[in-house]
Formats: structure tokens, sequence, C-alpha cells
């Protein structure tokens, strides 16, 4: 880049008055400011969350086994998605700094295609950020579950897909032998929290009884996350016996003892805090490239209209990418912090 | 009004369709650099991450994690928010507080909290 910043001008005259000493127009140096203060902000929200960490009694979750879903593909694929997610936001700051590129040659062309390229990559982090959320609220098809021990375990493998309830006992809906086909899941959820499950029989909503019939899952692997008197962290158990296990805590009817998800109360991953940390960071962080997008818009448009090619220079567009850039800048860390170690 | 009394620095940042080829290519080199970068971390993560290694392998892999976070970071803000070519005091001006701050925090935070887990280890419930 040419210009004042790298012409060679004498400290004094630098600095006596009349010109500015970084070289910076007023605009760019107030963002900078901005960027430095929303930069402590995330640094403090994140060595809060390392403090959380480093302080916790309990293992903490492990990005690997917690994010390993992609849409319409299921599980097993550790980390893809939020790498997918990254590769989008990297790629939106690249489109961003070819935006304010074409700018600094006042193409308008090039400044527009670039911004609008900036704009549909935020818009697709923002929905992989929403996916992602919903994702971790609903949980694992196995859920987190205490064992006979007292211990806890999350569960790894492929659940075999519930086929349908059959009534054996009339309710307030249903009849005996009716085949219940809808909703299976959700159904089988609530009732495994709230212990109606007892040898293979469901207790619905409305009092009626009924088999599950139920494929066989695959895979099964248990992996102990709170110590019991006899299982210990780290511990995994695999096979026929971890899956009877399993199923011994399913049906015994005792309620609570399967947590499906996160939310502010209980989550399935690990201590409580991970979920409130998870939430407000990944959250702020997703407002901000909410924001951005609209912002992203709003300079798109002055842009079209051609209110900076008129002004001579599209330093707006320099410093919403300076902004956009810092929305990256935060998403490398919290990918770090959350994901990775 | 026109006023003559003020440089309108922005005007500076403009460049020739020769420098703006440079500057390009520059801009596709880091792009390639991140994404091998985040690819790398990726693979590493999902073969060799915390549910696989211990002990002092996951800890090189741990800090081996945040040199590569720290080197994205750099990439980041010297290339693409141009700060790189900024002048040298303003780069001072934004980044040694804020890292000396950060630092400071860092320490301070994870030494306390190493404590008062140990405390809690100790005497608690």
């Amino acid at each position: 880049m040419a210009g004042h910043a790298t012409q060679q001008i004498d400290s004094s005259s630098l600095w006596g008055g009349k010109v500015s000493p970084f070289s910076t127009s007023y605009g760019k140096l107030m963002m900078w400011f901005f960027l430095v203060s929303d930069a402590l902000t995330f640094g403090g929200l994140l060595i809060a969350y390392g403090y959380t960490r480093h302080d916790a009694q309990d293992a903490w979750p492990i990005g690997e086994e917690t994010f390993n879903s992609m849409p319409f593909l299921g599980h097993g694929f550790p980390l893809l998605y939020v790498a997918l997610m990254t590769f989008i936001l990297i790629v939106s700051s690249v489109t961003m700094v070819l935006a304010v590129e074409a700018g600094h040659r006042m193409d308008k062309r090039g400044v527009v295609k670039w911004m609008i390229a900036t704009i549909i990559g935020g818009f697709f982090f923002v929905g992989s950020q929403a996916w992602e959320w919903y994702h971790f609220i609903h949980g694992s098809e196995f859920g987190k579950v205490e064992l006979a021990d007292g211990s806890q375990a999350i569960v790894k493998g492929h659940f075999g897909e519930i086929e349908n309830f059959k009534v054996t006992f009339a309710g307030k809906h249903h009849k005996k032998g009716d085949v219940i086909t809808e909703d299976l899941m959700h159904q089988y959820q609530h009732a495994v929290v709230a212990g109606d499950i007892e040898n293979g029989v469901i207790t619905l909503h409305d009092g009626s009884k009924a088999t599950i019939n139920k494929k066989a899952d695959a895979h099964f692997e248990m992996i102990i996350k709170k110590d019991g008197s006899k299982n210990k962290v780290g511990d995994k158990l695999k096979g026929d016996r971890a899956c009877k296990q399993y199923y011994e805590v399913i049906n015994s009817g005792v309620s609570n003892k399967v947590i499906y998800g996160a939310n502010l109360k209980q989550n399935e991953y690990g201590p409580q805090q991970y979920a409130q940390f998870f939430f407000f960071i990944t959250g702020f962080h997703g407002f901000h490239v909410f924001s951005g997008v609209m912002i992203n818009i709003i300079i798109c448009l002055g842009a079209v209209a051609g209110t900076y090619h008129k002004r001579g220079h599209y330093e707006m567009v320099e410093k919403t990418g300076l902004y956009w850039h810092f929305v990256d800048l935060v998403w490398v860390f919290v990918f770090t912090f959350f994901y990775l170690v | 009004m026109e006023r003559d009394d003020i440089i309108e620095y922005s005007l500076d940042a403009h460049h020739s369709e020769e420098a703006g080829k440079a500057i390009r290519k520059k801009i596709l080199n880091v792009t390639i650099l991140l994404t091998l970068i985040t690819a790398l971390e990726v693979i590493v993560g999902a073969k060799w991450g915390r549910a696989s290694t211990s002990g002092v392998t996951w800890q090189m892999i741990k800090y081996g994690y945040i040199v590569l976070t720290l080197i994205k970071a750099a990439y980041i803000v010297l290339v693409f928010m141009h700060l790189g070519d900024e002048r040298k005091s303003m780069k001072y001006v934004i980044l040694v507080p804020y890292i000396l701050f950060i630092l400071f925090l860092i320490f301070i935070a994870l030494m306390e909290a190493l404590a008062v887990g140990h405390a809690w280890a100790t005497y608690g419930s």
C-alpha cells in the first residue's frame, strides 16, 4: 500500500500537530479502538471459560465426541461440520478483503460483487450456527446415562430405529391392539426421562401401555465421564454387556437417569457451565456475525447507489471490512477453545 | 464546504492495477495457508484428539493448536486487516496494551482456577 503510512516523515513533524501521527483517518482509527475493546470483551469471556474449565471437578466434554454430526448424514463425522463453518467464514473474510482491494482501485462493480459474496457467506455461517445449536440442544439419541454404580457415561454408536409402539393396555386415546407410528422418538425420550419404561413396556401420556418394537443398536460403546464405585472416568465399555447395562437403566422405571441434549438447567455433554458458556460465547459471536451481515448489506447498498464512488474513496468498505475480519478472528479462537482443545 | 487543513488519508489507500494484482496474489496465498492450517487442525482433532491421546502427546498437540491459532490470528490481523501496512506506532498502540492485558489476565485467572479446583478436590463436599 502506498501513501502516508509508508512515507518517511520525521517524528517531530509527525507528532507536531496538523497531521494524524498514525497517518490514518479518524474513522478507521475509531474502528480500531472499538475492535480493541470488543476483543477485550471476547478475551474476558474466553478466559472466564478457561477459568471454569480449570477448576472443574468433572471430566470436561471432548470436542470430537460432542460435535460429530453432519446435516442429512447423521453421526460419525467428528469436527467436520464445524470445520466447514470455519472454512465458510474464512472464505467470506477473503471475499471481504477482495472487496476492499477493488475499492482501492475504484472498481465499483468489483466492490459490489465481492460484498454480495461476503453477505452470502455470512448468512451461511449464521444458518450453520443455528443448526449447530439445534443439534446441541436436542442432543444425541442415547443421551447421557447414570449407571447402577453411580457412574455417568455418554454413549456412541448407531441407535436402532424405533419401528412402532404396540398398545397392550388401553388408555384415554389408544385402544388395545393399536399400533402407534408417529412421534415415537419424542415420546420414547420423554418416557425414559420420566421413568415410564419398565421391561420394554412404555406408559404413554394418556395412561395406555405399549410394547416398544425397536431395531438393535450397532457399534454400541459407553464412555465413562464421572466416577462411580466400579467405573472410572475414561473407561470404555463395549459390546453386549455394555448394551445390557444401558438398557437395564432405561427399563428400570426410575426417573431422571438419562439426560438428552443441553439447556440452561442440565446437559448431557458434561459440567453444566459448559453449556452456559457454549450458549453465551457462540451466541454472542453469532450475534456479531448477524450484525456484520446487516452492516455489510447497508454498505453494499451504498456501493450500489454510488455514494462512495462520488466520495472518491471506498473507505466505508474498508471500515466494515475491519469489523468483518474481526468476527472471523474471534471465531478462530472460539474454534480452538471450544472444539479442538 | 471544502476544508484544506484536513489531509484526506483515505485517498492514500488507492493503488494501481499492477499493485492490485500483487495484493490479490498475496490474499490468495494467505487463503490457502489458512485453509491448510484449519484442515490440519481438524484432521489432528479427529484422529489424535483428546479422546484418543493423553499425557505428554496431548499436551504437545494442545500447545500446537494454540500456536497454529496464533499464526492464523496474526495473518488475519496483519494481512486481511492491513495492520501490517500501518505505521509502526499504530501497530504498537493497538497490539501492545491488548497483549499485555490479556496475558496478565490469562495468567492470573488460570492460576486462581487451578488453586480453587485444588481446594475443591481437597476439602470439597
